[in-house]
């Protein structure tokens, strides 16, 4: 039986979510990876080299390319009889997959798993990370999503390099029930948000889009990527990618900066699993200061821009 | 048209939840209860729909709750929101989202809606997969975590929140939709439509009578609180914080 990993690629390589998966994967055995769309022989290639990789299947079909649920669901249940786990990263892609997939399966998924105790047997977050449950499965394939920040990365190299390459035919779907229209992404030049080693977040405390130029300031010294709380997305400052938190990205940098936020529950849920937490906030009884290493009470409009310039000074020594 | 919209009950998104002390799960005794707020989400896109005139001013909106009776109380929420009618599948509380979809399913089948909208995700089990495992179970298109939904002739063209930004889909309907934040803010119910929810129709629909099994696949072993992150130092000015980091957490 197979532990299969449905990985997402760009062509090239394979995404750093699923990397993160793929080490929750293989605590269990040698695993098998699936990579799916345009591209996906060349990712295969390179997937050779990540250790613990003992198969890889490929189904280069462009009818993957946009990874409709409706489309790559079959795909994983025509794959699910020879498999004994079938794990991918919570991503907007996995999520949006598996729960579709596991009840074509007739299988409870089990999400968001943040520690493998057993073959049957996961530790998962509820209620925003403020409980977690042991959860054990009776169903003949596991269907489980990864919590990124609680796995680290795999690395890229250092297998062995004989991993087997699969050709695999595409399946049926029901081409007209989902079209992918288009997608408005946002390029940025700086590291991702859920691979960051240090995130410097806005909260509403920001007041606007314009004066998140001072966290890139920021940012663009540390190397750092930038998120934000829920209300400054709502609030149209910055996009919905940003959003670190509960219902947004779960992060676990080597350092958070929470600037302007409150530290509602919601927050907590995306970043108190960080290294080291800093937030500069005016209000000394907000409750981020409660799980803040290192708090600082000012007006971020002050602050930011001497924490910005002491940098300078720190950096170069 | 008939829009069907899924509605928990769930703990308010305000408490501080606690385990309890046999550690098997989350003590909900007197604690505060409301409706999923992906869900209130879910209400009003539904109600907009049809204010907007996107679709039939006779158009209905069903809402359904599946849990112990007390579920009734959200469905009446939805009802006080704008909401025709109601139906509570009753069942006991926690169930697990694939009996849930199958119980949705069930009602689907009886009631033939062109739409079903759901919450993304359910505050408390924080699962994100009913709505997903729904469509599934249907054969239907799915409209995850969407931002933005309008009627495009006989389609359904969604707006999905997906991790790099946004994506635009066109689904074929009948479908499944669950909501994301920034679809719409939810009204609250006014005072006299509050009362005028008591008055509309609500149904109640044993889950036993649905031909679904309810018998769980997940076994909850132990429900525990994650270690708790203690406070750390403040620090007097943008220059310390910055030195600290750098010299004491060696964060950079
Ligand atoms: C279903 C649901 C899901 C949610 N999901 C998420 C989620 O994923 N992520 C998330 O973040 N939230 C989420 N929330 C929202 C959450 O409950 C809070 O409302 C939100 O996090 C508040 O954002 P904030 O801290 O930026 O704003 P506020 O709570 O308004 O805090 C602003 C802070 O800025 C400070 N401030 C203001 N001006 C200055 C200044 N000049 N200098 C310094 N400090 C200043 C204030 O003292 C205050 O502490 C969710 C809520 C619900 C109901
Ligand atoms: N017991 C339930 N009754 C009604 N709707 C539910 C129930 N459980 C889940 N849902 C719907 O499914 C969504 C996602 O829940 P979940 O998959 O549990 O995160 C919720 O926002 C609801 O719309």
């Amino acid at each position: 039986m197979s532990i299969l990993v449905f990985a997402e690629h760009d062509g090239k390589e394979v995404k750093t979510p699923s990397l993160h998966a793929i080490t929750a994967a293989k605590s269990l055995g040698k695993i098998t990876l699936l990579l799916i769309g345009s591209g996906a022989k060349t990712a295969a290639e390179s997937a050779k080299n990540i250790p613990g990789v003992g198969e890889i299947l490929v189904a280069e079909s462009e009818k993957y390319n946009n990874l409709l649920a409706e489309q790559v669901a079959p795909l994983l249940v025509s794959l699910a009889a020879s498999c004994s786990h079938i794990f991918a990263a919570a991503t907007s892609v996995g999520k949006n997959i598996f729960p579709r997939t596991a009840a074509l399966l007739d299988v409870q998924q089990i999400s968001e798993i943040s520690a493998v105790k057993s073959a049957d047997t996961f530790i998962r977050p509820i209620y925003a990370g403020n409980a977690l449950a042991t959860v054990q499965s009776r169903d003949k394939v596991k269907l489980i999503t990864v919590r990124m920040a609680a796995f680290e990365a795999s690395p890229r190299t250092g297998g062995d390099g004989t991993a087997a390459i699969k050709s695999i035919d595409a399946v049926a779907g029901h081409d007209d029930l989902a079209k992918f229209v288009s997608s408005a992404l946002s390029h940025s030049e700086r590291p991702e948000l859920t691979s960051a080693r240090i995130v410097i977040s806005g909260g509403r405390g920001m007041q606007n889009g314009e004066n998140f130029k001072l966290l890139d300031a920021v940012a663009d010294k540390l190397g750092a990527a930038v998120g934000a709380s829920r209300a400054a997305v709502d609030s149209g400052y910055v996009p919905n990618e940003f959003q670190v938190g509960q219902t947004g990205k779960v992060i676990a940098p080597d350092l958070y900066i929470a600037v302007g936020i409150s530290g509602a529950i919601q927050h907590l849920a995306g970043m108190k699993d960080s290294k080291v937490i800093a937030c500069i906030n005016k209000d000394a009884d907000a409750p981020i200061f409660q799980v803040a290493d290192y708090g600082l009470v000012a007006d971020l409009f002050e602050a930011v821009p001497q924490f910005s310039a002491a940098l300078d000074g720190v950096l170069k020594k | 048209m008939k829009i069907l919209v899924a509605v928990k009950r769930v703990t308010d998104a305000n408490v501080k939840i606690r385990v309890n002390a046999a550690k098997t799960a989350v003590e909900l005794t007197n604690v505060k209860m409301a409706m999923n707020p992906f869900d209130e989400i879910g209400v009003e896109a539904a109600l907009r729909l049809k204010e907007s005139g996107q679709i039939d001013a006779a158009s209905e909106i069903i809402a359904v709750s599946v849990g112990a009776a007390t579920s009734g109380e959200t469905i009446r929420t939805a009802l006080a929101m704008g909401a025709d009618r109601g139906i509570l599948v009753e069942a006991t509380d926690g169930l697990e989202p694939l009996i849930v979809a199958k119980l949705l399913q069930q009602v689907v089948k009886r009631e033939n809606p062109e739409l079903v909208i759901l919450g993304k995700q359910a505050i408390d089990d924080d699962c994100n997969q009913t709505g997903q495992m729904l469509a599934g179970l249907l054969g239907w298109a799915q409209g995850s975590f969407a931002s933005k939904l309008a009627i495009d002739g006989n389609r359904l063209a969604v707006t999905r929140e997906v991790d790099g930004g946004l994506e635009n889909v066109s689904l074929a309907m009948p479908a499944i939709i669950t909501t994301d934040l920034r679809l719409n803010e939810p009204r609250y119910p006014s005072l006299p439509n509050i009362m005028k929810a008591k008055k509309k129709p609500l149904d109640t629909l044993p889950a036993a009578e649905l031909g679904v099994d309810l018998s769980p696949r997940l076994v909850v072993i132990s429900v525990e609180e994650p270690p708790a992150r203690k406070a750390g130092i403040r620090v007097n000015s943008a220059a310390e914080l910055a030195d600290k980091l750098h010299n004491e957490a060696k964060a950079f």
